[in-house]
């Protein structure tokens, strides 16, 4: 780590790198729109993403907590996962291959004749979210079920008692005390998210920079080490911070 | 007695061994390390070498000189024996002082394309240290059931509305800006800063008729899917592999001329392994490992070696009649200067983010 901080303090000149400390790649960073546009689209997908995974996690997760038998929980459990047990590069090649002009889902769409031509859903930015909620929402899922499943079935059956409707047992007794396993899951699914290169890359059409593709530009295409290197503190910097607030939430839950 | 037949016994073991030891010796393949581009890595092209010669050739991939040089530093002297390279690195990485002198007479210049041999590149100081051994071009690769040859002869028919939605361009801001610079009547050589506005504003142009960005893999893909049907910087690389799936699936050098990408095949100064590493430069560049590279299943270019044993079907997907037309009508990889390159890249920059 702190040789890539001190090589973010160097300059790259010319074919050589010049080693005199300087904040040179930091000042392009924040004076070229490139960049801060590759920023504020990685923010954009992430979040895009978190919050998607969560809101198709959580009910998938509370269903298996409280409304399947426990003989069953282990085997969907398993099937959740299955998704990690295929490579990240053939999965996302898999969802560029469904969602293609000639594929599964614009087929059906023409089939049932939702459109009368092709739609345009690989090379897209809704194709990198989708890969990215495919994969999260499972790793989501895990988190959230294992919150639940830490929940005392008398909580939820006292507020009951004491007059409180299902929606209402919900949103104040399990959604708050699940809040541990969205938190995780979320800042998981952040930091698994925000420093991915594949998935943008090959369902994203190259249509617009991610943070990391533009940190991959620098090292793969001019060998920009230094000007990489501060675009990957900066990114550190930004986990760090999702980090510490994701630790604040979860310190005042365990309040 | 006793005595005796103990030191026949001992006399049998060591003869044993001996000749377990012997036999080690003379059957333990050498190995070589080869740093290269994937076309390389292909087990049909090195299976006859290796064999012939008892030896097994790991192959290391890369993709970008950058990359290599960085697997190359963090190596130890002697680990790399045979190095492949675009050409046009050549220079810088002899004055890194990495390959080692090669002999001219090892090689068949004679049966050598016409202009592939680069002399100014491959020699330096009146040295040898690289050996051409494919070319290929950055140029237009089609899908011709949908677009027809004659329009991709023109270039500037990249720029058509009738085109919208339906290219994707490799993303490689060197040979791509290079094409763009053809287009607009400036020789990639003569390339300069000032250039660069009006080859910013054609590609931004460009742009709304652009679906994909992306590299090899991902560009074929979108054409192979049908999600594009036209690839800005492909070329035989792209379409050569997807032949035999689809043969519509085609390529050109438009009229106003390409770039031409050479690689090149040389030994590492500091290989322990000379003599190996120069035999298995020279299998390379003979007609048969000529013939084995160019079909690579990883991807498919023109041999260096006008003798590869090259069926016809093989040429003729390569465009091999075309050649003389193509290599004169084609610039070889212009590499920019530091400063140069830096500008280039963050015009592509904005290209991919535009």
């Amino acid at each position: 780590m702190g040789m890539v901080i001190a090589y973010s303090l160097f300059r790259r000149v010319g074919g050589t790198i010049d080693t005199s400390p300087s904040l040179y790649n930091y000042r392009r960073i924040f004076n070229e729109p490139v960049f801060l546009d590759a920023l504020q689209n990685s923010l954009e997908v992430v979040l895009i993403t978190v919050v998607v995974s969560i809101l198709v996690a959580y009910p998938f997760a509370y269903i298996l907590a409280y409304r399947v038998s426990p003989r069953w929980q282990r085997p969907l459990l398993l099937l959740a996962v299955l998704p990690f047990w295929t490579s990240y590069v053939v999965r996302s090649y898999s969802w560029l291959l469904v969602l293609a002009k000639n594929g599964v889902v614009n087929g059906m769409m023409q089939t049932t004749g939702l459109t009368s031509d092709p739609v345009s859903l690989a090379n897209t930015r809704l194709a990198t979210v989708i890969g990215f909620v495919h994969f999260f929402t499972m790793l989501v899922s895990l988190t959230i079920y294992a919150s639940l499943t830490q929940i005392p079935e008398s909580y939820r059956k006292a507020a009951r008692d004491l007059g409180a409707s299902a929606p209402m047992t919900f949103l104040r007794v399990t959604l708050p005390l699940s809040m541990p396993g969205v938190v995780v899951g979320a800042f998981l699914t952040f930091v698994l998210a925000i420093g991915d290169f594949i998935t943008p890359q090959i369902l994203g059409g190259g249509q617009e920079l991610l943070l990391p593709q533009a940190i991959m530009l620098q090292v793969q295409r001019r060998g920009d080490f230094p000007l990489a290197a501060a675009l990957s503190v900066l990114l550190l910097l930004i986990v760090i911070a999702v980090y510490a607030v994701s630790a604040k939430r979860l310190t005042l839950e365990q309040k | 007695m006793k005595t005796h037949r103990r030191f026949a016994q001992l006399i049998g073991m060591l003869m044993a061994l001996m000749l377990i030891a012997a036999a080690c010796g003379e059957g333990t393949p050498t190995e070589l390390n080869a740093l290269v581009w994937c076309d390389h890595t292909d087990p049909a092209l090195l299976q006859p070498f290796e064999e012939a010669n008892n030896v097994t050739v790991n192959v290391k991939d890369y993709d970008g000189t950058g990359v290599a040089l960085g697997l190359v530093e963090q190596s130890e002297p002697g680990d790399w024996d045979v190095f492949v390279i675009d050409s046009v690195d050549v220079p810088r990485v002899v004055e890194a002082g990495l390959l080692a002198e090669l002999n001219p007479d090892d090689y068949p210049w004679d049966d050598f394309f016409a202009d592939v041999d680069l002399p100014g590149t491959h020699y330096q100081n009146d040295k040898l240290y690289a050996v051409p051994e494919k070319f290929g071009y950055n140029t237009i690769a089609f899908n011709g059931d949908n677009v027809s040859v004659d329009a991709m002869r023109d270039v500037e028919s990249l720029w058509d509305a009738e085109y919208d939605g339906r290219i994707a361009v490799y993303d490689y801001y060197i040979p791509v800006m290079e094409q763009v610079a053809i287009s607009l009547g400036i020789k990639p050589s003569d390339l300069t800063v000032d250039d660069l506005p009006a080859i910013e504003q054609r590609l931004m142009d460009l742009k709304p008729h652009v679906t994909v960005i992306g590299d090899v893999v991902t560009t074929q893909t979108a054409l192979a899917t049908g999600e594009v049907d036209i690839i800005v910087g492909g070329g035989e690389f792209v379409t050569g592999v997807l032949n035999a799936e689809n043969p519509a699936f085609d390529w050109i050098l438009p009229n106003q001329g390409g770039i031409r990408w050479q690689q090149a095949i040389g030994v590492f100064a500091d290989s322990e392994k000379q003599d190996m590493a120069t035999k298995f430069v020279q299998y390379i560049v003979s007609p048969e490992g000529q013939a084995r590279l160019a079909t690579s299943s990883c991807y498919w270019a023109m041999p260096a070696n006008s003798k590869a044993t090259l069926t016809d079907a093989e040429k003729s997907i390569l465009r091999w009649d075309e050649q003389d037309g193509f290599v004169g009508n084609s610039h070889p990889y212009f590499i920019p200067d530091g400063d140069l390159d830096a500008a280039m890249l963050d015009v592509w920059t904005r290209f991919l983010q535009g």
